[in-house]
């Protein structure tokens, strides 16, 4: 406990959404749109929470669960990722794994709410999210065990912490690798345009929104929120390594952290306007990819 | 200077990956044309550093590498009239496991092969050649037609050729451009030889010519 921690645990859960709003503002700029407002998601969430819910007659208490447990499991992760150099609100000895874990608890609960609606399109939605977060969650993994190996610390507010520009000269192959394999990764975990697109309304391409079609109301708004979180979290990874400005001070630090997931949203919406989704069939070479990055970088590291 | 040569070494094992996984003909002599074009700097960062003879050497590897063997092949695949894609007999996300999997041997072997490495400039040359080596290897034996089998052969020469800067530090410059005009040789004559499979059978798939009767 630290009030650093609390601070940046309190900007997340505040500017989470904001995330999604400058994606989808940079795609409108591409587009040639004027886009909608910046604050589009917090108000969208707003008038899900005004709203009731509608429950349909097959499903059961899973799917009444499915959204809370899942954003009570993003409330939890996020509250051990640092941004940047600043520590994050709890840490201990290998806490990275129980928020890859943590992140699974996640998704499994969204996943066993979309199977409980009995939908034939929500199963397909739950195979092909589980099929393709097998591939991303080792990529992930391996990444964090290659930079902890390389600044030799295992809590994640240290390891992202020791990324310096003192780092970077050393093993920027590595950093470098890694910030591509996480890339991936955060494009694949938060449904965006390579591997799915969050825009579609087509069931049959869809990946994550086919798993949530059944959630109204407040439900929704779980969901929703829980993505934005997610989205932070793991945008805390890649930006962690990107930004590495570690002053010790708390106004610089904050400054390029947050400057850093901006710029990571800004690079998202980018990403998503010049480039089409991957065919199924090839978002798993896509993530295979950056599961060799990650072990490149691991092989570096550890020769 | 060391890494800069590490730098040039994980180029090479990401284009060794990435040979692995793309399906595009034109992709994959761009990446090998690129391999063997950061290849080529490597003997500036060496450890007798830039002088006449590297930096000769250098521009001959380059102007070789970058611009007359892609040339070649890009008309071969041109002449030939053949799909744009690899046709691949393993598949290509099983080509990317393949392809790690090399990349693991190759840094286990690397690590212990008892060679006379101390003037090498970098560690990860040794591992980073024989990973080329086995990558061109596998692309030689899993991929249908006649030019990628070419890229494997190059993707090959371009591993032994960051061994030998690795292991003899002294080669004679006659031998690596002796080296060099049987590579071009061999691959012009491999360009000739695609364009008359081609014009002879329709398509180049060097797999059917075991079929041939004696």
């Amino acid at each position: 406990m630290n009030w650093e921690g609390i601070l940046i645990y309190a900007i997340a859960l505040a500017a989470a959404p904001l995330l999604v709003g400058v994606i989808n503002r940079t795609k409108a700029y591409f587009a040639g749109r004027c886009g909608q407002p910046l604050l589009q998601t917090y108000h969208d969430l707003a008038k899900l929470l005004r709203k009731g819910a509608v429950y349909s007659g097959t499903t059961t208490w899973v799917f009444r669960a499915g959204p809370i447990i899942s954003l009570g499991a993003a409330l939890l992760a996020l509250a051990f990722i640092p941004l940047g150099g600043i520590p994050a609100l709890f840490s201990f000895n290998g806490d990275f794994i129980l928020v890859a874990y943590l992140l699974g608890v996640m998704r499994f609960f969204t996943v066993a709410a979309a199977l409980d609606t009995g939908s034939s399109f929500e199963g397909m939605g739950a195979s092909r999210e589980v099929q393709f977060a097998a591939m991303a969650e080792p990529s992930l993994i391996l990444g964090v065990v290659a930079v902890a190996r390389g600044t030799g610390e295992l809590t994640l507010t240290n390891i992202l912490g020791a990324v310096s520009s003192d780092l970077w000269l050393a093993q920027g192959t590595v950093l470098a690798l890694v910030i591509m394999a996480w890339f991936a990764v955060f494009l694949a975990e938060n449904s965006r345009i390579p591997v799915d697109d969050p825009n579609t309304h087509l069931e049959l391409t869809m990946i994550h929104e086919v798993m949530v079609l059944d959630h109204g109301g407040p439900d929704f708004a779980f969901v929703s929120y829980g993505a934005a979180l997610k989205m932070w979290i793991l945008g805390a990874f890649v930006v962690g390594l990107l930004a590495p400005v570690r002053t010790g001070q708390i106004l610089p630090d904050l400054a390029a952290g947050l400057a850093g997931m901006l710029t990571l949203a800004v690079a998202v919406g980018v990403v998503e306007s010049t480039m089409a989704r991957l065919r199924l069939v090839r978002v798993p070479h896509l993530l295979l990819a950056a599961g060799a990055f990650s072990i490149l970088a691991l092989l570096l590291v550890m020769r | 200077m060391h890494n800069t040569t590490d730098n040039i070494m994980a180029v090479l094992m990401l284009i060794n990956l990435a040979l692995t996984a793309s399906s595009r003909l034109n992709l994959c002599i761009s990446l090998v044309s690129l391999q063997g074009v950061a290849l080529g700097f490597l003997p500036l960062f060496s450890h007798n550093g830039l002088n006449l003879r590297t930096a000769f050497l250098a521009v001959v590897v380059v102007a070789m590498k970058g611009v007359v063997f892609p040339r070649l092949l890009m008309r071969a695949v041109r002449g030939a009239n053949v799909r744009r894609e690899v046709e691949p007999f393993v598949g290509y996300g099983a080509s990317i496991l393949v392809g790690i999997l090399l990349l693991g041997i190759s840094f286990w072997v690397g690590n212990r092969l008892p060679l006379p490495v101390s003037a090498v400039s970098s560690d990860l040359v040794v591992p980073g050649a024989i990973g080329a080596i086995l990558t061109g290897l596998f692309l030689l034996t899993s991929r249908k037609t006649a030019v990628t089998q070419v890229m494997g052969y190059l993707v090959m020469e371009n591993g032994i050729a960051a061994f030998g800067l690795a292991v003899v530090p002294e080669v004679p410059m006659l031998i690596e451009l002796g080296i060099l005009l049987d590579i071009f040789v061999g691959v012009f004559v491999m360009a000739i030889v695609i364009w008359h499979i081609s014009r002879e059978f329709d398509h180049m798939n060097a797999d059917q010519l075991s079929a041939l009767k004696g």
